[in-house]
C-alpha cells in the first residue's frame, strides 16, 4: 500500500480529481471525500475509512449480465428477466440496497406487477418503525448531535466498523457552536463486550462502561426511568449493574444540557428488541419534562434510510408493502423478506445490492433475478444476473442519511458502460 | 392546435370578469387572445351553462419534506382505512390526512387545483422536499425555505451585521434550496427550545443568541422587502395556540412597521382568554387589523371536526400540545442546528369547547375579514385538517343556511361564545375565484397564473353549477393543467408533470465565502452539497424550474 510522495505526486498529476465527494457506503454519508481517478481506478486521497476504501477502491472488473452461467446482451438479460416477472403471481422485490431514482424505479415496478418490498436490513429496521409507530419519539440530528450533545449515551452499541468516521466527524471534532468543547464531552457505553475505546477523549479521558448483560438493555433502561419517576428499585443490581451506579448516571444525564441517546437497530439483535428501543424512547420524552435530550439511532446502511424513506413518500409505508391487491398494505411480519421465500408466497425474487456485491441474495428455491456491479460471485448462479452501475462513483443520485432529515447529492467520479439500477427497471417496465 | 372552450360562465377577478359568458382560446399551453377569422379552431369544447375559474392555488399545503414523511411512518391507522387503487393511468397510493405523494398530485388535480406551495421547507431539508414535490404529479409546486431559527442567521443579528449582509443571506439560502419565498416559524422559538426554553413572547430574549422574535421578524421581513421577493414574510407566529395570543398576533402587525407580511393559519394566533373557560375568541380584533393594515395578508388555518395529523416546524409548540395527541404517540425533532419538526395526531371534536370555538373563530375571520385578495383560503392541510375539505369550507363560507345548521351542533358553551351566528355574509363565487386564485397568485407572484388573460398557462377549471357547493367543487367536470385535459367530472384521464416554482434574487457572492468557511467547521455536509443544482429539478425532464422574477427594493 506504501507509496512515495514521488509517486503519488506524479499519480495525482495525470488523475482527475474530484472533491467534496459523497460516500455512499455507510448512512452517515460523509461527504467530504477527495478521490482520484487514474484511467478508471479511483483512490481516496483524503477523508477516507475502511468502508469508503473498500467501496471506491474496488477494482472496477469486466461484467457481462448473465442467463444462468451464460453471457448475454443487455437486452435479452432483461427481456429474460421481464419474462420471470410477468409470469410471477407475486413477485418479492427485495435487497433495495440503491439509491433514490433505483428505488423510485423499482417502486413502479412493484406497484405494476403487485410485488411486495423489503430491504435485506429490513428486521433490524422494524426495531426502530415499530417502537415509533407504537409511541413517537423525539429524535435529533447529526449536527445537531457535533454541536450541542454535552453528555452521549452509546445503548448496546460502540459504533465501530459500521459508521467508522462517527467519532472524528460527531464526537471529537475540533470545535462547536455553542460554548461546548467537544472535548469536554461524556460518553457513558450501556452494554458488556463493547469497545470503548474510540470513546476516549483526546485528552485521554475514560469514557463510563455499564456493563449489563446485552440482551437486558431493556432492564437499565426500565431502572433509568424509575429513578427518574423517584421510584426506589429494591434490589442492588440490575441486569449486572449497580443500582448506585445507575442513580448516578441519571443524575448526570439530568444536569446535561443536552444528553443525546444514541442506539443501532441491526445491533439489537434479540427477540422483541423493539420494546427496547421503545423504553429508550419513552427514557428520553420523560427526561425532556427536565431537560434537552434527543435520541439518535444509527445503523441504516446499504441504503435502507433512503429506500424507507421513498418507499413511504410513495406508499405511505417504510417497506414491508404488499401491492398484491392493487394498492399498498403493510404488514411488518407478513411481508419479511424471510417468511415470504419459506412460505412460497413470493414466486420470484429480484434483488438488488447496488453498493456490495458481495451481499447476496438468501439462498431459495424460487427463481431469482440479481442486479448488483460486478463481479458476480463466481460460486453462485443466478436465473438472471444485471451487472449494474454503481450510484455515487459511476452515477449521480441522491440518497437520504441516517438522521432521516439531510438528503445528499451522489457524484459521478467514473465512467461507466453499465446502466444504473433505475434504467434496468425501466427497461423491465417497458417489457410489461 | 387550438382549441376553444365556447360559452362558459367566467369568473376571472384579475380581470375584473364576473360571471360573464364568454370563449375561452388554448394555444401550446396557454391562454390566447380572441383568434382571427381564418383561424381554424382545432377542436371545441361546449361548457354552456358552466362555471370556469383558472386552476385554483393552494398556497400553504404540507405536502413535502421530512415532517410530512414522519406523519406518513407515524400513521398506518391513517392509511389502511383509504386505500388508493392502481389504474391504467394512475398509481396506486394511501391515506386521508397524510395521504402519498402520488395521491395527494391526483386528489389536487381532481379537486381542480393545479398549483400547491409547501410552506415549511427546512433548508436542511430542501432536497428531500424537493423530491417529494417531483413526485407529486400534475400540479405545479414550489416552497417557502424556513428561517429564523438557524445558527448562522441568528449569528448574523446578534453579532450586529448589517442588513444588507443578512440579505445575501436570505437570498443565497432561497437559492441554494430552490425556495420561491421565506417563511418564519415560531421565529427563534425553534433555537430557544433547543436550549431547554419552553416559551418565548415576542419580546423575549433567546438565551444564547440574546435576540427576541420581534427583532428576528423585522430583520428578515425587511430582507424580504429589498430582496424584492414578491410574497411577503410569511409569519407562523409566537406563541401558536396558546389562550391569549390575539395579543402577540396583534404585536407583530404592529411591530414591522408597515412592512408587508403574510400571517399563516392565522386562527390558531386569535385566541383571547376571557369566559369561564379562559378561551375566547379573537377574531374580530385580528379581522379589524387586517382590514386596517394593507400591508398585512393571511390565511386562515380553518379546522374541521375528525381526524388528522398536525405537522409543523415549529417544535416548541407542538411538544407543548403532545398531551393531546390523538392516538396518543407524537414525535418531535431538532434538526440541524437550522431548524426542527413536530409531529402530533389530532382529532378535532364538535363537541369540545375548544376545538368547536376553533372552528368558529376560522370562519368568523373568513367571514369579518373585507378584502378576499389578502385572505386565503387553507385549512393548513394536514393541521387544521386534509385539503379534501375545501370543497366543504367553501359551502360553509357560500351558504349561511348550512353554516348555522352545523353552527347548532356545537358544544354550547362554544356557541355562547361565537358571533357566528349574527354574520350574514355569504361568499360570491367572485369572492371565491379571488381568495383560491386570483389573490394568492397575485401575492405569490405566479404573473401568468391564477387567471384567464392572454399568456397565462392555461390551467382552467370547469365546474357544473350546482347550488350544493360542495358538490360543485368537490368533483369539476373538466380540469385543464398547461392546455391539457388532466380530469373529467373528478377522475384523472391524464398524468402529467407540474413545474416548480424558484426565484433567483440576486446577492453579493461573498457572503458563500463566509457560509463555507462556517459549513467546514461546524456543519455535517460541504456547501457545495447543500445547495440543490438545477439538473436535481429537473431529474432527467421529468421536472421544470419555473423563474420568477425578482424587482430589488431599497427602503430609507
Amino acid at each position: 500500500m506504501a507509496e512515495t510522495a514521488q509517486a503519488s505526486r506524479a499519480r495525482r498529476a495525470t488523475a482527475q480529481t474530484h472533491s467534496s465527494v459523497t460516500c455512499p457506503f455507510c448512512s452517515i454519508l460523509c461527504d467530504d471525500l477527495e478521490i482520484s481517478n487514474t484511467d478508471g481506478s479511483l483512490r481516496i486521497e483524503a477523508n477516507t475509512c475502511p468502508r469508503a476504501r473498500a467501496g471506491f477502491e474496488r477494482p472496477p472488473s469486466a461484467a457481462t449480465p448473465l442467463i444462468g452461467t451464460r453471457p448475454a446482451s443487455l437486452d435479452k438479460a432483461v427481456a429474460a428477466a421481464a419474462k420471470l416477472i410477468k409470469s410471477a403471481r407475486h413477485p418479492l422485490f427485495g435487497g433495495l440496497a440503491t439509491d433514490v431514482a433505483g428505488m423510485r424505479a423499482i417502486l413502479a415496478l412493484a406497484d405494476r406487477t403487485g410485488g411486495v418490498v423489503d430491504h435485506m436490513l429490513g428486521d433490524g429496521m422494524y426495531r426502530n418503525i415499530l417502537a415509533m409507530q407504537e409511541r413517537g419519539w423525539m429524535m435529533t440530528t447529526l449536527t445537531e448531535l457535533r454541536n450541542r450533545a454535552d453528555l452521549v449515551v452509546f445503548c448496546g452499541l460502540d459504533v465501530g466498523n459500521d459508521h467508522p468516521r462517527f467519532y472524528e466527524r460527531y464526537i471529537w471534532n475540533k470545535e462547536s457552536m455553542f460554548e461546548l468543547d467537544p472535548r469536554s464531552r461524556e460518553l457513558v457505553y450501556l452494554g458488556k463486550g463493547l469497545n470503548t475505546e474510540a470513546g476516549v477523549s483526546p485528552g485521554g479521558r475514560q469514557p463510563q462502561h455499564l456493563k449489563n448483560e446485552p440482551e437486558r438493555l431493556i432492564e437499565v433502561i426500565g431502572a433509568l426511568r424509575s429513578l427518574l419517576a423517584g421510584t426506589p428499585i429494591q434490589t442492588r443490581k440490575v441486569a449486572g449493574v449497580a443500582v448506585r451506579d445507575l442513580e448516578k448516571l441519571i443524575d448526570r444525564i439530568k444536569a446535561a444540557r443536552y444528553a443525546v441517546f444514541v442506539w443501532s437497530p441491526p445491533r439489537l439483535a434479540f427477540p422483541a428488541a423493539d420494546i427496547t428501543v421503545a423504553g429508550i424512547c419513552d427514557l428520553v420524552k420523560e427526561l425532556n419534562q427536565y431537560t434537552r435530550c434527543s435520541g439518535l439511532a444509527l445503523g441504516g446502511n446499504e441504503g435502507i434510510i433512503t429506500a424507507g424513506a421513498v418507499c413511504a413518500w410513495q406508499s405511505g409505508y417504510q417497506l414491508r408493502v404488499d401491492f398484491g391487491r392493487g394498492y399498498p398494505e403493510y404488514d411488518p411480519t407478513l411481508n419479511s423478506t424471510a417468511r415470504l421465500l419459506e412460505s412460497g408466497d413470493a414466486d420470484l425474487l429480484v434483488w438488488v445490492s447496488n453498493f456490495n456485491p458481495d451481499l447476496r441474495p438468501p439462498q431459495t428455491k424460487v427463481p431469482t433475478v440479481v442486479l448488483a456491479p460486478p463481479p458476480a460471485a463466481a460460486d453462485r448462479s443466478y436465473d438472471i444476473y444485471v451487472p449494474v452501475a454503481v450510484p455515487g462513483l459511476d452515477h449521480a443520485g441522491q440518497m437520504v442519511r441516517v438522521d432521516n432529515v439531510v438528503s445528499l447529492p451522489l457524484h459521478q467520479v467514473r465512467q461507466s458502460a453499465l446502466p444504473s439500477v433505475a434504467t434496468v427497471m425501466q427497461s423491465l417496465l417497458n417489457h410489461l | 392546435m387550438l382549441t376553444r372552450l365556447s360559452g362558459g360562465t367566467v369568473y376571472d377577478p384579475a380581470h375584473g370578469v364576473n360571471g360573464e359568458q364568454r370563449d375561452l382560446y388554448i394555444r401550446d399551453g396557454r391562454i390566447v387572445d380572441g383568434v382571427g377569422r381564418s383561424e381554424r379552431v382545432d377542436q371545441t369544447v361546449d361548457v354552456r351553462g358552466k362555471v370556469v375559474m383558472a386552476g385554483a392555488i393552494d398556497p400553504h399545503t404540507h405536502i413535502g419534506g421530512g415532517k410530512v414523511n414522519i406523519a406518513r411512518t407515524l400513521l398506518p391507522e391513517d392509511h389502511q382505512p383509504h386505500p388508493v387503487k392502481r389504474t391504467r393511468l394512475t398509481r396506486s397510493g394511501v391515506g386521508y390526512a397524510a395521504p402519498s405523494t402520488l395521491t395527494t398530485g391526483y386528489r389536487y388535480a381532481e379537486m381542480g387545483y393545479t398549483a400547491c406551495f409547501e410552506p415549511a421547507m427546512l433548508p436542511a431539508n430542501a432536497r428531500q422536499a424537493h423530491m417529494e414535490m417531483a413526485d407529486t404529479p400534475i400540479i405545479d409546486k414550489g416552497a417557502y425555505v424556513m428561517l429564523g431559527s438557524d445558527d448562522f442567521f441568528l449569528r448574523m443579528l446578534a453579532s450586529g451585521k448589517p442588513q444588507a449582509e443578512i440579505n445575501d443571506y436570505v437570498a443565497f439560502t432561497i437559492t441554494a434550496a430552490q425556495a420561491l419565498a421565506v417563511k418564519v416559524v415560531n421565529p427563534g422559538g425553534i433555537s430557544a427550545f433547543k436550549f431547554n426554553q419552553r416559551n418565548l413572547d415576542l419580546d423575549e430574549a433567546n438565551v444564547h443568541y440574546g435576540v427576541t422574535p420581534r427583532q428576528i421578524l423585522r430583520t428578515l421581513a425587511r430582507a424580504v422587502y429589498e430582496l424584492g421577493v414578491t410574497h411577503p414574510l410569511h409569519v407562523h407566529g409566537c406563541n401558536l395556540g396558546v389562550p391569549g395570543n390575539v395579543e402577540t398576533t396583534l404585536n407583530t402587525i404592529a411591530g414591522v412597521e408597515g412592512l408587508p407580511l403574510h400571517l399563516t393559519h392565522i386562527q390558531f394566533h386569535s385566541y383571547g382568554t376571557e369566559g369561564d373557560k379562559g378561551f375566547s375568541s379573537g377574531a374580530a380584533r385580528i379581522a379589524e387589523a387586517i382590514n386596517r393594515n394593507r400591508n398585512i395578508s393571511a390565511d386562515v388555518g380553518q379546522i374541521m371536526f375528525g381526524q388528522t395529523v398536525t405537522a409543523s416546524g415549529d417544535n416548541m409548540a407542538q411538544y407543548r400540545n403532545r398531551s393531546h395527541a390523538h392516538p396518543n404517540k407524537w414525535v418531535c425533532m431538532d434538526i440541524e442546528c437550522d431548524a426542527g419538526c413536530g409531529v402530533v395526531p389530532f382529532r378535532y371534536r364538535h363537541k369540545n369547547f375548544v376545538n368547536a370555538l376553533q372552528w368558529a373563530i376560522g370562519l368568523e375571520i373568513f367571514l369579518l375579514v373585507d378584502d378576499p385578495w389578502r385572505v386565503f383560503l387553507t385549512t393548513d392541510h394536514p393541521n387544521g385538517a386534509p385539503f379534501t375539505s375545501y370543497p366543504h369550507l367553501i359551502r360553509l363560507l357560500m351558504d349561511k343556511g348550512f353554516r348555522d345548521d352545523r353552527f347548532a351542533m356545537l358544544h354550547p358553551d362554544a356557541q355562547a361564545m361565537s358571533t357566528l351566528k349574527s354574520i350574514d355574509r355569504e361568499y360570491s363565487l367572485y369572492e371565491i375565484a379571488i381568495m383560491t386564485r386570483a389573490a394568492p397568485a397575485r401575492s405569490l407572484g405566479l404573473t401568468d397564473r391564477g387567471h384567464l388573460g392572454p399568456g397565462a398557462g392555461a390551467d382552467i377549471t370547469v365546474y357544473m353549477p350546482d347550488n350544493n357547493r360542495e358538490r360543485m367543487f368537490e368533483r369539476p367536470a373538466l380540469v385543464f393543467k398547461d392546455g391539457e385535459l388532466v380530469a373529467r367530472d373528478g377522475r384523472i384521464v391524464k398524468v402529467t408533470d407540474g413545474g416548480t416554482h424558484t426565484l433567483r434574487p440576486q446577492y453579493d457572492r461573498g457572503i458563500e465565502k463566509s457560509l463555507r468557511d462556517y459549513f467546514d467547521r461546524y456543519m455535517t455536509v460541504r456547501l457545495d452539497n447543500f445547495r440543490l443544482s438545477d439538473a436535481e429539478i429537473e431529474n432527467d425532464g421529468s421536472g421544470h424550474i419555473i423563474t420568477h422574477p425578482c424587482r430589488p427594493r431599497t427602503t430609507a
